[in-house]
């Protein structure tokens, strides 16, 4: 089974239900989009993506109403560095769509989704605690897994895989 | 270790309640969990979890390994379902790779992988029970659950860190009496599960210890993120082996236990369901396992047999260069999720295209399912904590990875 390669063209994707709905209410706040492995993504901008999330959430025709994970990848060096993800995943329709949102190195935040799904508190404060990425509106942004006073964001790539000594 | 100090909640004039620290040492919070209670005699006013004891970096240490070496750190993140964690895994990177799979080392995988289901609800039902006080299951459970780590054993050298799944397949052919074995433990376990049933589903003090105790709604559930048993007992019906199929699931009979109540006995009653359905499927894949290669034809990525290895070069140099630079693989991203004993399983990797993965992300199903604890337990009685953890069976592994 050979991969067939991703799509990344607008107009052929615009048929999706997720991506249908987002170019609809705000077609500048998407970036890009890509297909590829069978998977969706679209790229929001930054500002914007509380406002997508929760539109996802309430759409009548195929609701993306669960909030399955948000992770982080970093880029560095390349900028913009971050690239924070979201996989949502709706249960009536059964249908995945993964959100990105692109950040700069000299600002890494982020709008909370946590007014959307109180669940992504913890998710966040992961991203916060590994990756240094600040939620704004977030209630309790605190590290979670490593100690208080740890120093530094470990799954950054230019922190060494054996830490700093 | 999120937070050495409780923060303040005491405000002046409220001085009714008290700080109460359970854990991390703690019988009942199955590994090191550590709860802040704020209680109001015997009331919980509000409810913390603190995580991150058992946290190793595993996320971070996939990044320094090749895509095969990867394989046995993902059993060390959840104990109790290996196998769930290392299919997960290679599925993801087969959908990176675009590696078709022969039907017999999909259908060993299904077997194997409700063998783990069974495994990983019989120790839940063991502790869970004994944190509420039924002391005699946990012997019952554990008698039956060392029969599955003994058929564990025997296909891959090892009762808990099995690492018996590779990238394009399994890693050996089954023993001979293996399914001989499997067909033995599934004709008597019904039985078994009905012993079990018979101590707990009618006994009145289980009833009154679970039923009607740490409720939680259908919408709570799905906007805390939980998943598994843990939202099936609150009457949402999703299931991914059965709505979004992976490894030849479509081609099995099952049912999917839901249940509306959203208690403790709700959530206990879906799991030993499970049990059932889990064990027909072990049969379904006894009585259906197709002939065949148990490893894909993919010489760069799929190390050879032995025996080519000793007759042909080609082989030989292939094993050379899988075990010295790994192989590489296409650039991309992948979401693969898949049904554990405790709800969604899914791994996100990122691939630069090279040989070791660029990111690895595990979204674990306790990590969310953990989220809902403050809202069973709060303005509930501080003894319902204890079965309150129990029913979302949590393991710290997962947790912390």
């Amino acid at each position: 089974m050979p991969l067939a390669p991703a799509i990344t063209d607008l107009e052929q994707l615009k048929n999706h239900p997720a991506v249908a709905r987002l170019v609809g209410w705000n077609a500048a706040g998407v970036q890009g989009v890509k297909f590829d492995r069978e998977e969706m993504t679209i790229y929001v901008d930054r500002g914007g993506i509380r406002e997508a999330c929760a539109l996802l959430k309430d759409d009548p025709a195929c609701p993306f109403n669960f909030l399955s994970d948000i992770t982080c990848v970093d880029w560095y060096p390349a900028e913009p560095r971050f690239e924070v993800v979201y996989h949502l995943l709706s249960i009536p329709k059964k249908e995945r769509v993964r959100l990105k949102v692109r950040l700069h190195s000299a600002s890494p935040a982020v709008e909370s989704l946590t007014s959307v799904w109180p669940g992504a508190n913890y998710f966040e404060r992961e991203v916060f605690d590994l990756f240094g990425i600040r939620f704004t509106g977030h209630p309790y942004l605190r590290r979670i897994l490593m100690p208080e006073d740890w120093e530094g964001h470990p799954l950054r790539k230019d922190y060494p895989v054996e830490g700093y000594r | 270790m999120a937070h050495l100090t409780p923060t303040p909640v005491l405000e002046p004039g409220q001085d009714r309640t008290m700080i109460l620290n359970m854990g991390p040492q703690h019988p009942s919070t199955h590994g090191v969990l550590r709860v802040l209670l704020e209680i109001d005699g015997e009331t919980v006013v509000r409810l913390m979890p603190d995580i991150g004891f058992l946290h190793t970096g595993i996320e971070k240490t996939c990044e320094a390994k090749f895509y095969q070496q990867v394989v046995p750190l993902t059993d060390r993140i959840d104990y109790l379902c290996p196998m769930t964690n290392n299919l997960c895994y290679v599925l993801a990177v087969e959908k990176l790779l675009g590696l078709e799979i022969p039907p017999k080392a999909q259908w060993l995988r299904v077997l194997l992988n409700e063998l783990t289901r069974i495994n990983s609800h019989l120790v839940w039902l063991g502790t869970h029970a004994m944190d509420i006080g039924a002391l005699t299951v946990f012997l019952y459970c554990f008698r039956e659950r060392e029969e599955v780590l003994r058929m564990f054993e025997m296909v891959s050298g090892q009762r808990m860190m099995t690492s018996y799944f590779r990238v394009g397949g399994v890693a050996l052919e089954p023993p001979l009496g293996f399914f001989d074995r499997v067909r033995d433990f599934a004709g008597y376990f019904p039985e078994r599960i009905d012993q079990y049933e018979n101590l707990l589903t009618g006994n009145p003090i289980w009833l009154m210890r679970t039923k009607g105790v740490a409720k939680m709604t259908a919408e709570d559930a799905v906007a805390l993120g939980a998943t598994g048993p843990t939202l099936r007992g609150s009457g949402v019906d999703i299931d991914l082996r059965r709505d979004m199929p992976y490894s030849s699931y479509e081609k099995f009979q099952f049912k999917v236990p839901v249940s509306q109540d959203g208690d403790v006995f709700a959530r206990y009653m879906c799991r030993v369901q499970e049990l059932r359905e889990s064990i027909g499927m072990v049969r379904q894949a006894l009585d259906g396992m197709p002939e065949g290669a148990i490893k894909a034809d993919a010489p760069g990525v799929v190390l050879p047999d032995r025996e080519k290895m000793k007759t042909q070069m080609e082989a030989l140099i292939h094993h050379f260069k899988i075990i010295t630079e790994g192989f590489a693989v296409p650039a991309g991203e992948v979401y693969q999720a898949v049904e554990s004993p405790r709800g969604e399983m899914g791994y996100y990797i990122v691939s630069d295209g090279t040989a070791k993965p660029y990111r690895v992300h595990m979204r674990s199903a306790c990590f969310a399912n953990l989220q809902t604890l403050s809202k069973m337990c709060e303005g509930h009685l501080l003894a319902d904590v204890v079965a309150a953890i129990g029913s979302i069976d949590i393991v710290l592994g997962e947790i912390d990875r």
